[in-house]
């Protein structure tokens, strides 16, 4: 038996996520359709990460279901796995390893058959433009390559959901161009569900089908973008959208210092 | 345009649960040593700066312990002989002791995370790093094993002794890497393990039988000598390499005792330490 293909590709019945006395998400509802790309939005502090990694299965929520292509990822964690492919907002490959090495890795992880492994392997690097440089080692890569590399890891699977957390962050705005279109690329070619997650008001104006506007960990918006900047008046766009949501108008005192280290540390390797 | 991604079968049919898991295990752990294997080979450097204690304890400490004659062996063997089981197992805890802050690193660098999102339970995630501390240990060993030999040691050179010495290795470097890991879940910073590590590895290299037997010790090193899994690794090198009388299955079962407690406690907290 198949997962059915039918069922959303990501679904969120009342959500709720706590750290102690902190509720980092309340209540969430949303569903992703297959073969969307949507994107979380919101400023640092929001939930974003927090339901990124209940999708992921990294965190089980307090209440509430979180279903992927309608595997409870509570109960069924290594089914749900075995359809995402995960970028995490962090860089994670390893410098020590070459660009097929750390592809191989992941190749291995999933349990793709030895016998399709380097076909797979080679496959998921051409598909980021990194065939002609698998044989470096990572750590000589530019941040926008590394990027790319870790696209491969997640592709090499063949993941049904590809799961983007703050993908072009501390990007160069070329490295920014090319990681999308290149993920609309594969979208589009392998047929993925994209869940992603950004603050890049533009970027989610110009990517994403429908997108969700995250606030103090409730959903505010969710819709199309031009059927969220429509009521804002002719010209509005997403920043527009995103600072009447956010009354206080200001991030600056959301976010752990954990969020903030974090960001910067990847902005730095990325040089 | 390549074909749509096929959904991976839910319900196929699946080998048993424990036949799986240990089949899960094996295939983790052979890939996370593999790529420690590719890590080596593309920067050796660790492996030429770690040969350099190694070779002191062996060529200062031994070659001078060796004429003083001051440590009595058993069967008038030369210490530096006796000695050199020893520091190989020293230079196995040296490297495999700090390896939970890779671990951290690994966390704060967000490999952990990812690791953590794939279809690999934390369980043979850690036992794949506890064994490719045993591989990287192992090379270290090698090098030892042969600056040894030079230095006149004479070993059993049969190929199962060789065999055997390696599972004592590598069971003994995934006990100590899976210590580490256990206390990187504890502390969850690097300064604060560098700290404890330093902290441990003499006490634990003095209260063994590493250096000289454990009958001319006083009773109470004696009695942590016996708990310390550094002596049963000791004592399956000596048994193995150079012959010596002892009790290898009972060293290989405390061994496999210790590295299988170690991971199980570094599996419980590295949920602790990801998050």
């Amino acid at each position: 038996m198949v997962v059915p293909l039918s069922r959303p590709a990501v679904a969120a019945r009342g959500l709720v996520c706590e750290f102690g006395p902190v509720r980092a998400v309340d209540d969430l509802s949303f569903e992703v359709a297959e073969g969307e790309v949507f994107g979380l939005l919101g400023p640092n502090g929001a939930g974003k990460t927090t339901v990124i990694r209940v999708v992921t299965t990294l965190l089980k929520p307090a209440a509430g279901t979180m279903r992927v292509f309608g595997l409870d990822t509570r109960r069924s964690t290594m089914r749900v796995r075995r359809l995402i492919g995960y970028l995490p907002q962090q860089l994670s490959i390893d410098g020590q390893l070459t660009g097929y090495e750390n592809t191989w890795l992941f190749a291995r992880l999933y349990d793709v058959p030895r016998r399709e492994r380097r076909g797979r392997v080679e496959e998921a690097l051409a598909q980021v433009g990194l065939d002609g440089v698998a044989g470096r080692l990572a750590s000589t890569y530019s941040g926008g390559m590394v990027r790319r590399l870790e696209l491969a890891q997640a592709l090499v699977s063949r993941p049904r959901l590809l799961v983007l957390d703050e993908p072009s962050i501390g990007l160069d705005p070329l490295a920014r161009r090319s990681l999308w279109e290149r993920v609309l690329g594969l979208r589009d070619e392998l047929d993925m569900t994209v869940l992603l997650t950004t603050h890049y008001m533009d970027e989610a104006e110009r990517l994403c089908d429908r997108v969700g506007l995250l606030l103090d960990g409730r959903l505010r918006a969710i819709g199309r973008p031009r059927e969220l900047e429509a009521p804002l008046g002719p010209g509005a766009t997403m920043e527009d959208v995103f600072r009447a949501y956010a009354s206080d108008g200001s991030d600056e005192d959301k976010g752990g210092l954990r969020d903030v280290r974090s960001t910067r540390r990847t902005a730095r390797r990325l040089g | 345009m390549s074909a749509a991604p096929a959904a991976p079968p839910v319900d196929s049919a699946e080998p048993p649960a424990a036949i799986a898991a240990v089949r899960l295990l094996g295939s983790r752990t052979a890939t996370l040593c593999l790529l420690e294997l590719a890590k080596l080979r593309h920067d050796r450097t660790e492996l030429y700066t770690r040969a350099v204690q190694p070779a002191l304890w062996l060529l200062v400490f031994g070659e001078t312990f060796t004429r003083i004659h001051a440590i009595t062996t058993p069967g008038g063997l030369p210490y530096l002989d006796y000695l050199a089981p020893g520091i190989m197992a020293q230079s196995a805890l040296f490297i495999a002791i700090f390896y939970g802050i890779q671990l951290i690193w690994e966390r704060d660098f967000g490999i952990l995370t990812k690791l953590l999102a794939t279809p690999t339970p934390r369980v043979a995630l850690v036992a794949g790093k506890a064994f490719a501390a045993g591989v990287r240990a192992l090379s270290q060993v090698v090098v030892v094993l042969v600056l040894a030999s030079v230095l006149g040691v004479r070993f059993l050179w049969s190929p199962p002794r060789l065999l055997g010495a390696g599972a004592a290795v590598l069971l003994g470097s995934a006990f100590f890497a899976s210590l580490s890991m256990t206390i990187a879940g504890v502390v969850r910073s690097r300064d604060r393990l560098m700290g404890i590590g330093q902290a441990i590895t003499m006490p634990l290299f003095f209260a063994s039988n590493a250096l000289y037997p454990t009958a001319v010790m006083p009773p109470w090193v004696q009695a942590i000598t016996h708990v310390n899994p550094l002596s049963y690794e000791v004592n399956a090198l000596r048994w193995l390499l150079l012959g010596l009388p002892g009790n290898p299955a009972l060293d290989f079962a405390a061994l496999l005792g210790a590295a299988t407690a170690g991971i199980a406690a570094a599996s419980l907290l590295l949920g602790r330490l990801a998050s």
